[in-house]
């Protein structure tokens, strides 16, 4: 049952000059129009950092392999994790929940549209900083080039002695300036989820995805800002003569990592609490039932951004520090344990005793389930200190944290894209390009990532341009990258069905899911101006309501 | 019920929220906040660690007159913004000035102490521990001041142009909020320096 | 010299389920109490999620109604709170143990104390008590569990950040400049035990290899007493010894009783005491050092060491006087 009659008559804009459409593009403050430069900048970092993961592994594909050097393969790594987390991962969210978030409250715009334009092309530019390193760093005797750092940039490596040019200086300024933009769109989440709900809709009554991103949003702001402060330090001892890490002059190498880390663990919270907010919509529209245990979630995702403020030096567990540090570590990440799993069991509860409807959002999102449990016990593992003092810095959380990030949030990624496309574009895509996507994926995903885990329990470190043979890691690591050319396939077929259906799709209506939030009340894609008019809402699900006026949902929350 | 086609009014619900610049601006300040708490743990890690040179206790002397500057001017600025909310524009305009002159002076305290301990005690940022975490706490709070004072400057130039009306008292409020922000950093830093560190 | 002690782990030779040293063991007993648990979330949960895919699948003949609208349970949301919370209490009571018994046991008077400092890209030890500074090969008595002689390792670092990683004596523990850090191990079984650096520290991070050899108490005290010579001298390799001497090899290694006093690089004394060079990027045999004399990066591209740009008689002549410092 969907709800055309609410739906606004189409008038199609006549075509204009493409220098005038650009313009508009580059200096739009819609929020909906942000959202989509921000996925296509995502995209196209999307392919870049995966071809260099690509490289890496046909590098490892065997030992003693001379694909590329050890200078451009140390190169790659880095590049690597910086432009996936900061410049594909965190756009994709961003935009997302630039595109979506005033939809689903009912609100025209998001609180501030000029500082929305401001923190994307801030995000946007640091990206391009970032890569210009390739071009711009040489330095001194040629020494320079893409930063060699890896991505969490430790003390003193980092230091002028140990990395002359000046590629590490581009990988501190371009996140400097992407932090920026990170911090500006987090304060516009805020104060839109705060300030731009439509009439009657609480707090408790807004989606989860609200206010999943919300607790994002605050995360950010808090934990984004070490990470600008440990740089600006960094940039103070590389110019200006600084001993902030300077352990010659007794500072500290150790109080890199802590700052670090107390920026880089929210991040990982960061960068899966969205997925959290997909996969909280998504579900409950393929179970045909609302999300089991609505509050309980709210209450877990808060928890969840405490918790995690705490539990950073987990990442530091063979620095060296005291016992009772190492214990009160365990102690929290095994706590935030707790909040996650209750998520993961409301979101089985939802699809327990519901109709459930495999297209290829829901297929997704089931993959995500899966995985996501796994990598939480891989976590867990590592959260047993000693354990970790074996699997820290090995291929074992190389293949956890990919677990999360692929395996979790990408997956989710992947199920929003598919849900939320018919809505953004017009159009429906393709259930069988999407469902081949789903399977290369998926196999490519297992072959690389499961079989990931078993060097690291065989004692393989990390960051490594080549290994011995006779260590019991060689097939392994073939096996790993043979998944890669499957997941790449994947990514293909998936651009494809994105592209051939925005210019061929069938016209998809505002409500193909039949589902029950705002965003589907309006046209797709919904018109400048979202709304004809403010809806007013009197429980979770607006439209449950007015598709079913005798049993609205308001009599049961 | 069509939910599309009632109004607020129709609807017959209460419905406030809070102001959009203000949740903003504390977001802001939460965020600044956040990097000072890196610098002043940083400042009070390596406090007592520098390997040689100038120490605390041989160079620093507390600015106080300068600091009861600043934290003046969390006053004038509240005064002003009262006077702007009861609609006296004149007298929110010379509190507002005395508010940019107190900072100001704070700035030349700052640079007055700066100017002392680079060519009279030798005291740098690449000197010591100390030097690096002195300037850059310091350096990054005297930074947030002199962001302050412009933004109050372009008010103050709007007041002095007479575009600047009562109906603006609640925008004007969220820039002070800055600038409370600010101060109260002030009190920690000179707390963890001048008196903490010494 | 180069058995492997690897009749436990033919899987591999670092392999942490294969432990034979006491912090490796209580490491690998927690694993398995970890392991088990979280493989029984695992199993409870994987089973929950087939079976919710499987029977509340739409079905073909669906009759297009929803399906019951239920919003949430109080009493089922308590149960999967406390149940994991239960979990969790346990989990960390296990690992407070081991975290106890591997960072808080004092060394007896028997141990073997060991001094390593990390440098881009090799191992330096020291042996205050025994007087030895070795390099890149570190020699170990075996101890009994009846009679316990461990090793003692004091971690240090000359330049960034290293960890030290043989994964069948013990976890990793970190090499980090300005922040000294302590290990032990009490290997169980003669061998030979490999590992490798395990913190990123430049360029050659991969090439930074270890090995330890783990020796019987009359086997380990001669190698004590032999590396506490002072160099063999040999007129024949005179030539040799004097380009060594008068080249820039002096400013970074160090021949005890000679001129060479460098620290920059390891100690070459008893060069021919070992199995690698290059920190085990390649075997010690007369030609690879040769071609490493020749140009290091030709074996390892990027170690600091430079090339010497020796021509082909000083290379031979240097290459035979290494060659005696047994």
């Amino acid at each position: 049952m969907s709800t055309d009659a609410l739906a606004l008559p189409r008038t199609e804009p006549a075509s204009r000059p493409v220098v005038a459409s650009l313009h508009e593009w580059v200096t739009t403050v819609d929020h909906k129009r942000l959202g989509i430069l921000y996925m296509m900048y995502a995209m196209v970092f999307l392919l870049i950092a995966g071809i260099e993961a690509t490289v890496i592994r046909i590098q490892l594909i065997r030992p003693y392999n001379d694909f590329v050097s050890p200078q451009v393969f140390n190169r790659l790594f880095t590049m690597h994790g910086t432009t996936m987390i900061f410049f594909v991962v965190m756009p994709f969210l961003f935009g997302f929940a630039n595109y979506l978030i005033p939809l689903m409250l009912g609100a025209r715009d998001m609180a501030f549209p000029r500082l929305n334009a401001f923190s994307f092309w801030m995000t946007a530019f640091g990206g391009l900083l970032l890569y210009f390193s390739l071009v711009g760093a040489n330095g001194l005797y040629g020494a320079g080039n893409a930063p060699d750092v890896g991505w969490f940039a430790y003390a003193p490596l980092t230091s002028r002695t140990f990395s002359v040019g000046h590629s590490t200086d581009f990988w501190t300024l371009a996140l400097l300036v992407s932090g920026f933009g990170s911090i500006g769109t987090a304060i516009n989440i805020v104060a839109t989820v705060l300030c731009m709900r439509c009439p009657g809709m609480t707090l408790a009554k807004m989606p989860l995805f609200a206010w999943l991103n919300l607790v994002m949003a605050g995360l950010v702001i808090l934990c984004i800002s070490p990470l600008t402060a440990a740089q600006i330090m960094l940039v103070v001892d590389r110019y200006l003569g600084g001993h902030f890490f300077d352990t010659q002059a007794g500072g500290s190498a150790v109080i890199w990592m802590h700052f670090f880390w107390v920026f880089g663990h929210p991040e990982v919270y960061v960068l899966v609490l969205p997925a959290f907010a997909f996969v909280s919509e998504i579900i409950p529209v393929f179970s045909r039932k609302p999300i089991f245990g609505y509050s309980v979630m709210v209450g877990a995702t808060v928890a969840i951004g405490f918790i995690s403020m705490s539990v950073w030096a987990h990442h530091m567990f063979t620095v060296g520090m005291s016992s009772a540090a190492n214990n009160f570590f365990v102690i929290s990440t095994m706590a935030i344990a707790v909040p996650t799993g209750i998520k993961i069991f409301n979101w089985l509860a939802t699809m327990w005793g519901g109709k459930i409807e495999f297209k290829t959002p829901m297929l997704f999102c089931i993959a995500f389930l899966f995985q996501f449990l796994i990598a939480g016990l891989t976590g867990i593992m590592q959260g047993a200190a000693p354990f970790d003092w074996h699997l820290g810095s090995s291929y074992f959380v190389v293949a956890h944290f990919h677990y999360v990030i692929v395996g979790g949030i990408v997956f989710a990624l992947f199920a929003a894209f598919y849900y939320w496309f018919p809505k953004m574009s017009g159009k429906t895509y393709s259930e069988t390009l999407g469902r081949l996507h789903f399977w290369l994926f998926i196999i490519g995903f297992h072959l690389t990532f499961d079989f990931m885990h078993i060097p690291g329990l065989l004692g393989m470190p990390r960051r490594i341009y080549t290994y011995e043979p006779g260590r019991g890691w060689d097939t392994w690591n073939f096996i790993v990258t043979i998944g890669v050319f499957f997941q790449a396939a994947g990514i293909l077929v998936f651009l494809g069905n994105l592209a051939w259906s925005y210019f061929r799709g069938t016209a998809a209506g505002s409500d193909p899911w039949d589902a029950w939030t705002l965003e589907w009340s309006t046209n797709s894609p919904p018109p400048a101006y979202n709304f004809a008019s403010i809806p007013v809402v009197k429980s979770r699900r607006p439209l449950w309501d007015l598709k079913h006026p005798a049993d609205p949902d308001w009599n049961y929350e | 019920m069509n939910a599309a086609s009632m109004t607020v009014a129709e609807a017959r619900i209460e419905w406030d929220r809070p102001d959009r610049g203000r949740i903003g601006m504390l977001s802001l300040i939460a965020a600044e906040a956040a990097i000072f708490t890196i610098f002043v743990v940083a400042y009070l890690f390596y406090v007592g660690k520098s390997l040689a040179g100038p120490l605390p206790k041989d160079v620093l002397s507390a600015p106080i007159f300068y600091t009861i500057c600043l934290l003046s001017s969390s006053l004038t600025i509240h005064l002003a913004t009262k006077s702007l909310r009861q609609g006296s524009v004149q007298r929110f305009g010379s509190l507002w000035l005395a508010t940019i002159a107190l900072g100001a002076t704070f700035l030349y305290g700052t640079a007055t102490e700066w100017h002392r301990l680079i060519y009279h005690d030798g005291l740098t940022i690449s000197t010591n521990l100390f030097g690096t975490t002195y300037y850059s706490l310091v350096g990054l709070h005297g930074f947030h001041v002199v962001a302050g004072l412009l933004a109050l400057s372009i008010v103050m130039v709007f007041t002095l142009l007479g575009d600047l009306r009562p109906e603006h008292a609640e925008r004007v409020d969220v820039l002070s909020l800055y600038w409370h922000f600010v101060d109260g950093v002030w009190i920690v830093v000179f707390t963890v320096v001048y008196v903490i560190g010494r | 010299m180069a058995a492997f002690a690897d009749a436990a782990s033919p899987l591999s030779p670092t392999n942490i389920f294969a432990p034979a040293s006491t912090p490796a063991k209580s490491i690998f007993e927690l694993s398995l109490f970890v392991l088990a648990v979280t493989g029984a979330i695992f199993l409870v949960v994987f089973t929950l999620l087939f079976y919710s895919i499987v029977r509340f699948r739409k079905r073909a003949n669906d009759d297009g109604r929803e399906p019951p609208q239920v919003y949430g349970s109080n009493q089922v949301e308590l149960a999967w709170t406390i149940i994991p919370i239960l979990i969790v209490v346990a989990l960390f009571m296990a690992t407070a143990r081991v975290i106890a018994v591997v960072q808080g046991t004092p060394p007896p008077s028997t141990a073997i104390e060991v001094t390593a400092i990390g440098h881009q890209f090799w191992w330096e030890y020291h042996y205050p008590a025994l007087g030895i500074v070795t390099a890149n090969e570190l020699h170990v008595p075996v101890s009994d569990p009846a009679h316990p002689s461990p090793t003692f390792i004091k971690l240090l670092s000359a330049d960034t950040d290293h960890s030290f990683w043989v994964p069948r004596l013990g976890g990793k523990t970190d090499l980090i400049p300005n922040h000294p850090n302590r290990m032990w191990i009490d290997p169980q079984q003669t061998g030979v035990y490999l590992g490798q650096c395990a913190q990123y520290c430049g360029t050659q991070h991969a090439k930074m290899l270890l090995r330890i050899y783990v020796q019987s108490k009359e086997d380990f005290d001669r190698w004590i007493q032999q590396q506490r010579q002072p160099a063999f001298v040999d007129d024949a390799v005179s030539q040799g010894q004097r380009i060594f001497e008068t080249t820039a090899c002096i400013n970074c290694h160090t021949v005890s009783g000679t001129v060479a006093d460098g620290r920059f690089g390891p100690d070459l004394t008893h060069l021919m005491s070992r199995d690698t060079i290059a920190a085990g990027a390649a075997l010690n045999t007369p030609d690879n050092l040769r071609r490493w004399i020749l140009n290091p990066n030709a074996i390892k591209p990027g170690s600091l060491m430079p090339a010497m740009e020796s021509n082909d008689q000083e290379l031979d002549a240097l290459t035979a006087y290494l060659e005696t410092l047994r």
